[in-house]
């Protein structure tokens, strides 16, 4: 296997090496489970438009673990209570103006969200400073760490990502077929708002979740950045939604690499491997369009019947 | 508006278009298009999905450069005269949570495209109140005091269109550039909104020009029509034009006109007729 | 609370005034809530929350880039800003961004962000956790003389910016074919509008702090287009409600000492949506 070094670099070795500290290795376990979650989540997200909304559950995570270490409870309480909370708040927002692009504004629904999301997060504020000294937690609330990841924490976030793959499963074909034409799959009996409403939820813990390992404020990265980029490269659902998956999964393998011998953070190492691929992405596509307009017209897949298939 | 038109009255000719080509990604749209409307008249510009009928209209307002042949607008280049042109495009409707009153969105066709803000009240002086009267008066027009100082995106789809060509009408246009006014209305709103058209057309002398895909609720008020297909059109009255022998040479295939009992046509095995009841 | 619950309110406010700090606070923070609330108006009306929202996040990376580097705070502030704001219009094309792309784009900016802070704390003393956490929550009791005098000094530029293109910006907001039809600069208000976006979040930043933003921002501009559907009302009215918030908030900030005057901000400002919210309920329908 010698034959994997690069340059004088045994990447076997150091694979070894990392793998030796307890430590990383929840880390890696943590952060697989974190990267799939997000990643399958995210691809609808990005699908249902509702990358605000979920940017919003991933940062009102925030106040809630700093409340509950103000009031000595645990951080994963404060984060799962009001994640949920959240998911449940903007669910019961008035439906009129989602999904739609109609003319004129339609900035109202994002309006509530975002003056939801900054009294959320002033109250974060809040929190911390009634907690003194506290304040060395702060960044790692909001921007995480891979140090502090505990065996209990690891075990805990494998039920709740995999109680939120299962639900996610059982919503399959409904969610795709809501987030895609509300109207029509309304008309044909899907009950689109309780479905809409157990899709926040499922966002809300998989944000909880992925908060503990990569701070609030970073949670989104993992949501958006591979789920935009698996949509970049395939229209078809399924194929999109494990691209997303993978993505998500590499771009974690590789930040905690990365960040384990760098002396930088792993937040900007994720994000940057993600948004690379982001933008690898984009440019193929450029590309893939740009050929295609020269050549005759060919039919692109129908959506609908690629969604049957 | 630098430019001095002759004093001598409008122009003979509101719309002029010769031999118009305009392509887009490469492709033709239509090709070879000619069309005068002349002061006072209701043209309707006709044909099934795709033909290129928008384009038309934006070609007309200079919003779309044209690869061959020659535009004349209220005598001038496509574009130069947009503000004595009332536009209402093809769309549809407000969003719900829109909070703008539908006076408001009047007003826009008076000053909107002007720099600053409106002084409020009194503080806008002789050209406010003027403003104002004009407002009030064009919503008269159109008949839509009862509701014009609601937020528009809670009214009705045809509320909504009879603001919206009060605004196109409100600087006194020349001409009126109306795309698929009728789309999305039920058939009384779509009865109500072609008499309004044809009275501000007959009654203030302002040329029409309207795109639609059901000629029937129109049809009584034509001066003219239009009738567009891939790479080329007929223009003429419309007894003329839609007629089985035009159509099918115009599509080069066989296309059949019918009138029922009420005066209504009906076209048949026009290609894409399928596809234009959209919904 | 003693010091205004002790003396009558007069005298307790006339102590509070008194304060430089509290001066340097209300002189900047009025401006940068006026200049707010009227950006504000239009974010909601354009439908450009989550741009907003992701200029915030930049404005996070841009001043933590600048202290790292070792400059002036507010110069990396406004640069990346306005940067950004104006790269958001002209990538939109068509007015407004893709929300995918301003996701994906401000989660990569605050991933920057944290690699600026790790230089910065590195590099260091402990002032710099205050640091971060000031550009983060912001300190409006922290402004000096000078950087309120400038805050001003930039929003009254803004405003007159603004108020000078609001018209056509309305216009284009609600209706921007028609708009573009008549002349109006529809593509070129699009970036210029977001660039404005932008040199707000900065000044805001500096006030409430760059993840708070928002609460200056959407919430007294939601607030007033549930009061009043007249355009020129509500633009007023936003800017009248972001400062009443920021009066309040620092004077409630000033007279209870455990509260940090950003969380009553924005606060407040959440509160006078919500009994917008209230009121607008319970008086359906719509009175005009």
């Amino acid at each position: 296997m010698s034959g994997f070094s690069i340059g004088g670099l045994d990447l076997v070795g150091d694979v070894e090496h990392l793998l030796s500290y307890h430590f990383m290795l929840n880390a890696l376990r943590a952060g697989t489970i974190v990267a799939v979650l997000a990643g399958a989540i995210g691809y609808f997200m990005v699908l249902r438009r509702q990358s605000f909304a979920g940017h919003t559950l991933a940062v009102i995570g925030f106040p809630g673990a700093a409340g509950a270490t103000w009031l000595g409870l645990s951080a994963s309480l404060g984060y799962y209570g009001f994640c949920l909370a959240g998911a449940l708040a903007i669910a019961a927002l008035p439906a009129a103006g989602r999904l739609t692009a109609g003319l004129g504004g339609y900035g109202d629904e994002s309006a509530v969200i975002g003056t939801v999301q900054a009294f959320a997060l002033a109250c974060g504020f809040l929190f911390v400073s009634l907690y003194k000294g506290f304040l060395s937690g702060l960044t790692g609330l909001l921007f995480g760490s891979i140090t502090g990841v505990s065996d209990g924490q690891v075990l805990a976030l494998l039920v709740a990502g995999a109680g939120c793959l299962l639900a996610l499963l059982a919503l399959g074909r409904p969610l795709l077929f809501s987030s895609i034409d509300s109207d029509v799959a309304r008309a044909r009996g899907v009950p689109v708002r309780l479905v809409g409403t157990a899709f926040l939820l499922v966002l809300a813990v998989a944000a909880a979740g992925a908060s503990q390992i990569t701070g609030s404020l970073l949670v989104f990265a993992l949501l958006v950045t591979p789920a935009a980029t698996a949509s970049r490269l395939t229209a078809r659902p399924l194929p999109g939604l494990l691209l997303s998956v993978l993505i998500a999964v590499a771009v974690t393998w590789l930040g905690e690499g990365i960040a384990f011998y760098s002396p930088y953070p792993i937040g900007f190492w994720v994000t940057t491997l993600a948004f690379s691929s982001f933008l690898l992405a984009t440019g193929y596509r450029h590309g893939i369009d740009r050929l295609g307009r020269r050549r005759p017209a060919t039919p692109r897949g129908e959506r609908r019947g690629e969604v049957a298939a | 508006m630098s430019e001095q038109l002759p004093d001598a009255g409008p122009p003979a000719e509101v719309l002029e278009l010769a031999g118009v080509t305009v392509r887009a990604g490469g492709r033709v749209i239509f090709s070879d298009v000619s069309l005068r409307v002349r002061p006072g008249e209701f043209v309707a510009v006709l044909g099934p999905n795709g033909v290129g009928k928008s384009t038309l209209l934006k070609a007309v307002l200079g919003l779309l450069p044209i690869a061959d042949g020659r535009i004349r607008v209220l005598g001038a280049e496509p574009g130069r005269h947009n503000s004595r042109i009332g536009y209402l495009p093809q769309r549809r409707a407000f969003d719900p949570a829109t909070r703008i009153r539908g006076v408001d969105v009047v007003r826009m066709g008076w000053d909107g495209d002007r720099w600053g803000v409106a002084l409020p009240g009194r503080l806008g002086g002789r050209a406010g109140r003027q403003a104002r009267d004009r407002v009030h008066e064009v919503i008269a027009l159109v008949g839509a005091e009862g509701y014009a100082t609601r937020p528009i995106g809670q009214l009705s789809g045809g509320e909504q269109q009879r603001l919206l060509i009060a605004q196109a009408l409100i600087r006194r246009p020349d001409l009126l550039v109306l795309d698929e006014p009728l789309d999305s209305l039920d058939v009384t709103n779509q009865a109500a909104v072609s008499a309004l058209v044809q009275t501000v057309c007959r009654s203030h002398g302002v040329a029409v020009l309207l795109v639609a895909h059901d000629v029937n609720p129109i049809l009584p008020y034509l001066d003219q029509v239009i009738y567009l297909a891939h790479g080329g059109a007929v223009m003429g009255p419309p007894e003329q034009v839609i007629t089985s022998d035009t159509l099918s040479m115009l599509y080069g295939t066989a296309v059949d006109v019918l009138r029922d009992r009420t005066g209504r046509l009906v076209v048949v095995g026009q290609p894409d007729s399928h596809a234009e009841h959209r919904s | 609370m003693t010091a205004l619950l002790a003396a009558d309110p007069v005298t307790g406010l006339a102590s509070m005034l008194s304060q430089p700090f509290v001066r340097n606070a209300l002189v900047g923070g009025t401006a940068i809530a006026a200049l707010s609330g009227l950006v504000g108006y239009f974010v909601v009306l354009r439908g450009q929350v989550f741009a907003g929202d992701a200029l915030s996040h930049v404005a996070y990376a841009g001043a933590l880039a600048a202290l790292a580097a070792g400059i002036d705070l507010r110069f990396g502030l406004f640069a990346a800003t306005i940067g950004v704001g104006l790269l958001l219009g002209l990538l939109g094309g068509r007015g407004t961004a893709d929300d995918v792309v301003i996701g994906t784009t401000f989660a990569w900016v605050l991933g920057l962000g944290v690699l600026f802070l790790a230089l910065y704390t590195a590099s260091g003393s402990t002032d710099n956790g205050v640091a971060n956490v000031n550009v983060l929550f912001g300190s409006i009791f922290g402004i000096s003389t000078a950087a309120a005098t400038t805050a001003a000094w930039i929003a009254a530029g803004l405003i007159a910016v603004l108020l000078l293109i609001a018209r056509p910006l309305l216009f284009a907001s609600v209706d921007p074919t028609v708009a573009a039809a008549r002349g109006v600069p529809v593509r070129l208000l699009g970036p210029l509008f977001l660039a404005i976006l932008g040199a707000t979040v900065g000044e805001a930043s500096q006030a409430v702090g760059a993840l708070l933003v928002f609460g200056l921002l959407a919430a007294p501009a939601a607030a007033a287009q549930r009061l009043t559907a007249d355009p020129w009302r509500a633009l007023g009215l936003a800017v009248a409600l972001a400062v009443l918030a920021m009066w309040a908030g620092v004077a409630l900030a000033y007279a209870a000492p455990a509260l940090p005057p950003s969380f009553t901000i924005v606060g407040l400002a959440a509160a006078e949506f919500a009994a917008a919210t209230l009121y607008r309920g319970l008086l359906r329908p719509l009175p005009t």
